[in-house]
Formats: structure tokens, sequence, C-alpha cells
């Protein structure tokens, strides 16, 4: 064979190979979801309202920001209909850049306000809990921190884990920045670098805690609840600590959806937001393996977790989460 | 005629030539791509950004970091290449054809299982200790491989002469052996270094941060902004510095052998009493290797039952990335075929540079390259844009240095003599090269297109950010899954990873095995 030939055949070998995939790619009707949530959670909704409506659903797996930004990137050519993240700051960033469509109120009036930016351009699906997952054996409960802002103090130097580079920690800074400034965050941030272990994931930060260590991690619930559910290999030494007071530990993240304006299956997209804040959607969180906490209005929550309404969180409007500023600050403490 | 003015005539004009430097001079401009990316942003941020995001502590910092695991895990990674290739090609150790296997196995487990698999097994073990460790088990094959294949065939006639004048067995071994072994040393460890400084899986969670740990933080974060790409400028000066350390050292010698004969095997030295204790450290040594992954992966599989088992999920993922690995695989050697005949038959400056475009995209982890791709394709070619061809490109520029090292090393056996005569006799110059030493060079080449496809089946961010929609990977199923803590879930498709790069590590095997004493 000559190489011209080789190339030719390689060259239409590459071509068969892509109309074998054409079923995949065609997205005519399908409703593209660019997905940050947990895939097992986000599939177990396509599938079920594909089985309901009949419309099907392509999920396209991410993490929240880089998600959030690559939207961004795309602008008016993006070929997602719904964007679903994890935290609240993502959604912040494509809302700030104007690419979301202004939810109907029938759609928005499916969560509590509380649940919802107060613009009413996406809505919460799902919500998580900051807990301080300490071990046992180390700590008792009066050794607990009473804030946040106390484990920035000296006397906690080298006792607690987190992993300031996840999108999961950043919502957490961004809630701190709202509720009490840049300069206190600043500092906080300083307190970080200098007191915790900081490692990459927070079932790293749990299992740190777990080992003995350090005294303890500043994650959220559902780790806790997912690794007793499944191995119990990280968690099986340690408790929760829900901040409460409405302290910015007692922060709760939500998890957000939005329909973007240049999505060319709005109606199937609004009837897919209604769908997963509605009954069956949130069934799906009480009854699944994810233990997030459900949102939607009389949609009480997976029985193995402690209420939403008796955490005392902080009251911030979403819309509030200010991820570019958490960056910058982050940059400048050299955390990232 | 067959003249021997022709035969010899080492450089001249040759329309052959100007071919392959064209097509080389193509894929460098295309390698150059994620560079212009960074430059570009660069320029565009300002030089205040720049002093901002590069001049700083963290980036100190990483520098450091990124010199110890390079001055650390290199030398190591060659010491024992060197070691456990003598031990098997050279002296009378037991079960040597095994051990062999066993030293290149690691290749087929993709890095991020090496990680998991450590912070399972060892969850206090961190820092720069655990990074270079598993840094050297996970990449110990790439220098191994080439290291023995060459240790097989070197000539024994030139170590009899120098015993026969008179110098020690050690200093034999390190006047004459070594230096016979420099190619293979230095392309392996050109290899091994480029992949240090781009890995992100294999250090997740050994709490040691490099560039690449740290770009991939701020693309999470930022995605495109500018300390991301910054970041990645600084690595692209840490490579040019390695790459030029590489061509230093590599020389431009002859290495094929002419002449009536073959070259025989060489003589095996006697263990003897030492036969014991150096089996009990190579047990060790595949335990921490082989043992570790294997041991985690198990308990994985055995929490999760037959449940995990979904195979219709399973099936999809497992056919998408055969197809990707194989067109990418295909794709990149054929790229990388000018450029490696190109540095062997004529070395000149220009080829040199456009050499050093060919590997420096090694270095970069995949977020920079494919960060480049999405914002060209969206920007210039949308129709592009979240296609496989553009997929493949990705591939093509993360993978070429694997491509090239392989493809170089098996160039230099074939004689060129063969090449000038095929020419002499009429064929068409590239018709020359493609029936004499493509012809010579196919195991190679095929050994080099496994290591491609290799790095393919376990790619993640490029495949992520590049992929069609709808795409899933058993390298993005596993990443789904362990990101929602299901390691049950995830472990049937780190399995299948490893059972899909089985059949390609034994034909890397195979290919250095079976090659003829030339």
């Amino acid at each position: 064979m000559s190489p011209l030939h080789f190339l030719l055949t390689l060259g239409l070998s590459v071509a068969v190979a892509t109309m074998a995939h054409a079923p995949a790619w065609a997205q005519d009707e399908r409703l593209v979801i660019y997905n940050a949530q947990h895939e097992t959670l986000a599939q177990e909704w396509a599938s079920a309202f594909t089985e309901q409506t009949g419309i099907p659903v392509i999920l396209r797996q991410g993490a929240d920001l880089e998600v959030a930004n690559q939207i961004v990137q795309e602008g008016a050519n993006s070929p997602a209909d719904l964007f679903l993240t994890e935290n609240s700051p993502a959604m912040v960033l494509v809302d700030n850049a104007g690419l979301f469509e202004p939810l109907p109120a029938d759609v928005l009036e499916a969560v509590p306000p509380q649940y919802r930016p107060g613009n009413g351009h996406w809505i919460g699906i799902a919500a998580r809990s900051t807990v301080f997952a300490y071990n046992a054996s180390r700590l008792t409960k009066n050794d607990l921190p009473k804030t946040m802002a106390e484990l920035a103090e000296p006397q906690w130097q080298g006792r607690w884990a987190a992993s300031p580079s996840g999108a999961d920690f950043q919502a957490l800074v961004a809630a701190y920045l709202a509720l009490e400034g840049e300069e206190a965050t600043a500092q906080w941030l300083e307190g970080l670098k200098r007191n915790a272990v900081i490692v990459r994931g927070n079932r790293a930060a749990l299992a740190a805690a777990n080992n003995g260590e350090v005294d303890g991690a500043l994650i959220y619930h559902y780790y806790w609840f997912g690794d007793r559910a499944g191995t119990d290999e990280n968690s099986n030494k340690t408790e929760l600590h829900y901040f409460g007071h409405e302290d910015p530990g007692a922060f709760v993240s939500l998890s957000g959806a939005g329909l973007l304006a240049s999505s060319q299956h709005k109606q199937s997209a609004l009837e897919f937001l209604r769908f997963i804040t509605g009954a069956k959607g949130q069934a799906a969180l009480r009854e699944g393996q994810s233990f997030e906490y459900t949102v939607g209005l009389d949609q009480p929550a997976n029985p193995a977790l402690v209420p939403l309404a008796e955490l005392d969180a902080p009251q911030i409007d979403p819309a509030q989460l200010d991820n570019r500023k958490v960056i910058e600050l982050m940059i400048a403490a050299d955390l990232l | 005629m067959l003249t021997a003015p022709s035969l010899l005539r080492r450089s001249g004009p040759s329309r052959g030539h100007a071919l392959l430097l064209a097509f080389a001079a193509m894929v460098a401009l295309l390698s150059l791509l994620p560079l212009a990316f960074v430059l570009w942003i660069a320029l565009d941020s300002g030089w205040e950004t720049v002093v901002a995001m590069v001049f700083r502590r963290k980036v100190a910092d990483l520098l450091i970091n990124s010199a110890l695991l390079l001055g650390l895990a290199l030398p190591i990674c060659l010491a024992l290449a060197v070691a456990l290739a003598f031990l098997v090609e050279r002296t009378d150790l037991p079960l040597r054809k095994l051990w062999s296997w066993l030293f290149v196995a690691p290749l087929a487990v993709p890095a991020f299982v090496h990680s998991y698999a450590w912070s399972s097994v060892a969850p206090g073990f961190h820092g720069l200790w655990a990074a270079v460790l598993v840094s050297v088990l996970a990449y110990l094959p790439f220098l191994y491989l080439p290291v023995a294949a060459q240790l097989r065939r070197l000539d024994p006639v030139l170590e009899e002469t120098a015993g026969a004048l008179g110098r020690a067995p050690i200093q034999v071994f390190f006047s004459v052996t070594l230096p016979q072994l420099r190619l293979a040393l230095c392309g392996g460890g050109l290899l091994v270094g480029l992949h240090l400084l781009a890995e992100y899986g294999l250090f997740v969670l050994t709490r040691f941060d490099t560039f690449a740990t740290a770009i991939v933080d701020q693309f999470q974060a930022v995605y495109n902004g500018p300390a991301a790409n910054l970041l990645g400028g600084v690595l692209v000066l840490v490579c040019f510095a390695l790459l030029l350390l590489e061509i230093a050292l590599r020389g431009d010698e002859r290495y094929a052998r002419v002449g009536s004969g073959a070259a025989r095997p060489g003589r095996r030295h006697r263990l003897g009493r030492l036969a014991w204790p150096v089996l009990f450290l190579l047990i060790g040594f595949v335990g921490l290797t082989l043992g570790v992954p294997a041991l985690t992966l198990g308990r994985w599989l055995i929490q999760g039952g037959a449940g995990i088992w979904r195979l219709d999920m399973i099936g999809e993922a497992l056919w998408q990335t055969i197809l990707l690995a194989l067109f990418g695989a295909l794709l990149t050697t054929l790229a990388a075929f000018p450029m490696a005949w190109l540095s062997i038959r004529r070395p000149s400056r220009l080829q040199k540079l456009l050499e050093a475009s060919h590997y420096y995209v090694g270095a970069l982890p995949g977020v920079i390259v494919a960060l480049a791709l999405v914002t060209i394709a969206v920007r210039f070619i949308q129709p592009l844009y979240q296609s496989v061809p553009t997929l493949l490109l990705a591939y093509m520029l993360m993978f070429l240095p694997r491509a090239l090292v392989g493809l170089r090393a098996s160039i230099a056996q074939a004689p060129v003599e063969l090449e000038r005569v095929a020419a002499n006799l009429g064929r068409p110059p590239l018709l020359a090269i493609w029936h004499t030493t493509l012809r010579l060079a196919a195991p190679g080449a095929a050994a080099s297109a496994a290591l491609v496809a290799l790095g393919i089946a376990n790619e993640l961010t490029g495949t992520l950010m590049l992929a069609p929609n709808g795409t899933r990977t058993l390298a993005m199923r596993f990443w789904s899954y362990t990101s929602e803590l299901n390691f049950a879930a995830a472990a049937p498709y780190a399995v299948l990873m490893v059972a899909l790069s089985l059949p390609l590590v034994v034909l890397l095997r195979l290919e250095a095995d079976g090659r003829p004493a030339r």
C-alpha cells in the first residue's frame, strides 16, 4: 500500500466511524443538558423524564465552574439547552454573562423563595449543608468550633482539613464573603492557609479526619452520609457538627438549574425543570443514594438527614454569591 | 546504476526529503497552536497581570516542587530501568521472561488508579516522597522497555574486546555498555520527564502540587483565565530546558549495524549467592507496582458485587474508547513519522526546532491543549466544535512524543543504505522510504501506536471538553463515579481500562522481545 493509499484509507475509516456514531450526535430533537450535578442523579432524572414525556435527553458531564465558563465561552452558539450545577456560584457566573432566560412564575413557584435567586433567572433543584465532620475520639462536643471564623484562629493550627481547590469550598467562601465582607474573608483565607491541612477533594478531607491525621474537616454533609451508606471506610470514626446560629459555617449551598436563552427547545426544557422540581424529581433525592436535600414545596428530605429547617442557616440570596472575587482573594492568599 | 558516491551521499536535494520536511513542518505548526494560545492570553492580559500571576510565591513553590520531582524521580527511574534490564538480559536470574513481563505490566494501570490505590492502602503517605514513589512505579516501564530492548540487541563483541584488553567487568559496563544505551535512556527519560510535568491524575491524592495540578485547579475555578495559561507558559519553559538537555545528551552517533554476520546474544553473568536477595527485592517491587492497584480494585469489585456490571453502559463506553484509541493512535503515529525520519536521517537546526515543537506539548496538561482547541473551534470553526476530528487532533498533539520516541529508535536501527539502494534502483523517494525503512521500522511503529493508544484510552480532560455530546469513555465513567464516591460502581471501568491496555502492553513487549539483534 502506498502512503497515499494509506492516508485515504485512514480518512475513510474515520468518516465511517463518524457516521456510525451519528445517532448519538444528531442533536435536533434532543434536550442537551450540561450537567455538573452527580451523573447518577441526573441520569435518573433524564431517564424518568424521557419515559414520561418521550423527549430524549443528552447529558454532557463536567464540574461546576468549568462548565459555567465553557457556556460563557460558547455564548450564543452554545449547544446546551439547560445547565445543572452542584453549587450556586456557577449559576451566577452564567447569569452575569446574561445567558439565562428568565423563568416563568409557574416554574419558579415549585420551590420556596429562599431556594431560588431573587431575580428569578434560575431555580434551586437540591441543597447541601456545610458541616464540620470531626473525629469523635479526638474531640468531644465541648471542643467543637462554635463558628467557622474560629477555625482561622491559632488554636486550630494543623487540626482541620479542607479542599479549597473545589467548587464546593469556593461556594462556602463566597457565602463568607457575602456575609462578612471582603476584609474578613481575606483574613479568614490567610487563617485557612496557616491552619488547614490542604487536600484535594472533600472525600480526602473527610478521610484525614477519620484516620486521625486531623481533628475535623470542613465539608458538605452528603459526603459523610454517602460514605456511611457505602463502604464506611472514611467516616466510621467521625460525627457531624452543624454550626447553626446563622453562622457562615451553617451555609446551605443551593444546586441550581437554568435555561439558556439560546436554547432551541425552550418548551421541553421548561418541562424538564418542572419535572425535576416536582414530586417525581424530588423523590429521586429523597429515596436515592445522593443524600442531597430536597428543595421542592412540600417535599420532605431523606429521613436520614437533619431537616433543612432545623439547620438555622444564614439568609443569603444565592444571586449574591460572587465567584470572581472569591478566586481573586484565593489567588492573593496563594491557595490557587 | 549503483555507484559508490551515490550510496554514500549524505545530503543534497531530494524530493522525498522535502515532502517529509513539509509534512513535519505542518505537524509542528499544529503543535504550536497551544503555545500560540498561551502567548496570546499573555499578551491579551497585559504585562501587569503577567507579573502578578507569574512572579508570586505560589509559582516559586511550584517550580521548586517540579524541579525536586524531576530531580529525584528521573534519576531513580533511569538507574532502576538499567538495573532491572541488566538483571533480565545479562544475568542468569531465574524466570527472566516472567519478570520482564511484570516490569512492563504497570503500563496497563491508569495513573489515577495508582493514585487511588495508594491513598487507600497508605492514607497517611503524602508529599514529595509519595509523589516520587508513585511516579517511579507508574512510569518506569517507559524506560525499562527501550533500555531492555537495546541491551538485548547490543553486539557483545565490543564488550568482549574491552574485557580482553584488561578492563574489569564493572569498567566494561560503564565505559562500553552504558554509552550504547544512550539513545534508549535519553528517549525514555524524556518521555518520563514530560509525563511528570503534565501528569495530574497521579498526584491528585498525594498532596503534592505541581504545575499541572495548579493549572487544573485554576481551570476548574476560572477555566480560561490568565492564571492557568500563564502557569502553562512557565511549564513550556521548563519543558524546553528538558528538551535542550536531552538533545545535548543524545548526540547523533550511528547505532545501526551493517556488515556480514549478525550480532549474537551477550554472555550472561552469574548471580550466584546474590540470586535470593535479588528475587526478594523484585517480588517486593512488583508487589508495589501491581499488587497495590490489584488489591484496591479487587476490594472495590467485591464490595460492588454483581450489581455494578451494568453491561449496557459498560459496553457503550468500551466501544467508544476502543474507537477513539484506535483512530487516535493511527493518526498520531502517522503524523510523527516524518519528524522521526528526519531526526535520524537529516538532523539539522531547523529539524531540531521542529522536533522541539512536536515534543513540548507532551509536557502540558491536557487542559491547556483542550482549552486552546475549544477556543479556536468556538470562534473560528464552529462546525468542528465538539466533533471527533477536533478530539483526534487533541490526542495527536498530546501524544506525539510517545509516538516519536518509539519511531526514532526503530528508524535508527534501519540501515540508511537500504533506502539509498532503493532510490538508486528507481523507486520514487517516498516509496523508497516506505519499502525499506518503514518496513523495517513497522514493528517499532506498531509499538509506538500501542503506546499512544494506551494514553488515549486513559485520557480524561481533553475528552471531557472536546468530545461530541453523548460520548462516554471508560475514563469518563470512572471519573464520574469516583467523584460521586461510588468506588464500587467505578471499579468495572478501571478494570476494563486495564483489560483494554493489556493487549497493547503485550504488543509493546513482544515487539521489544522479538526484534532480532541488528
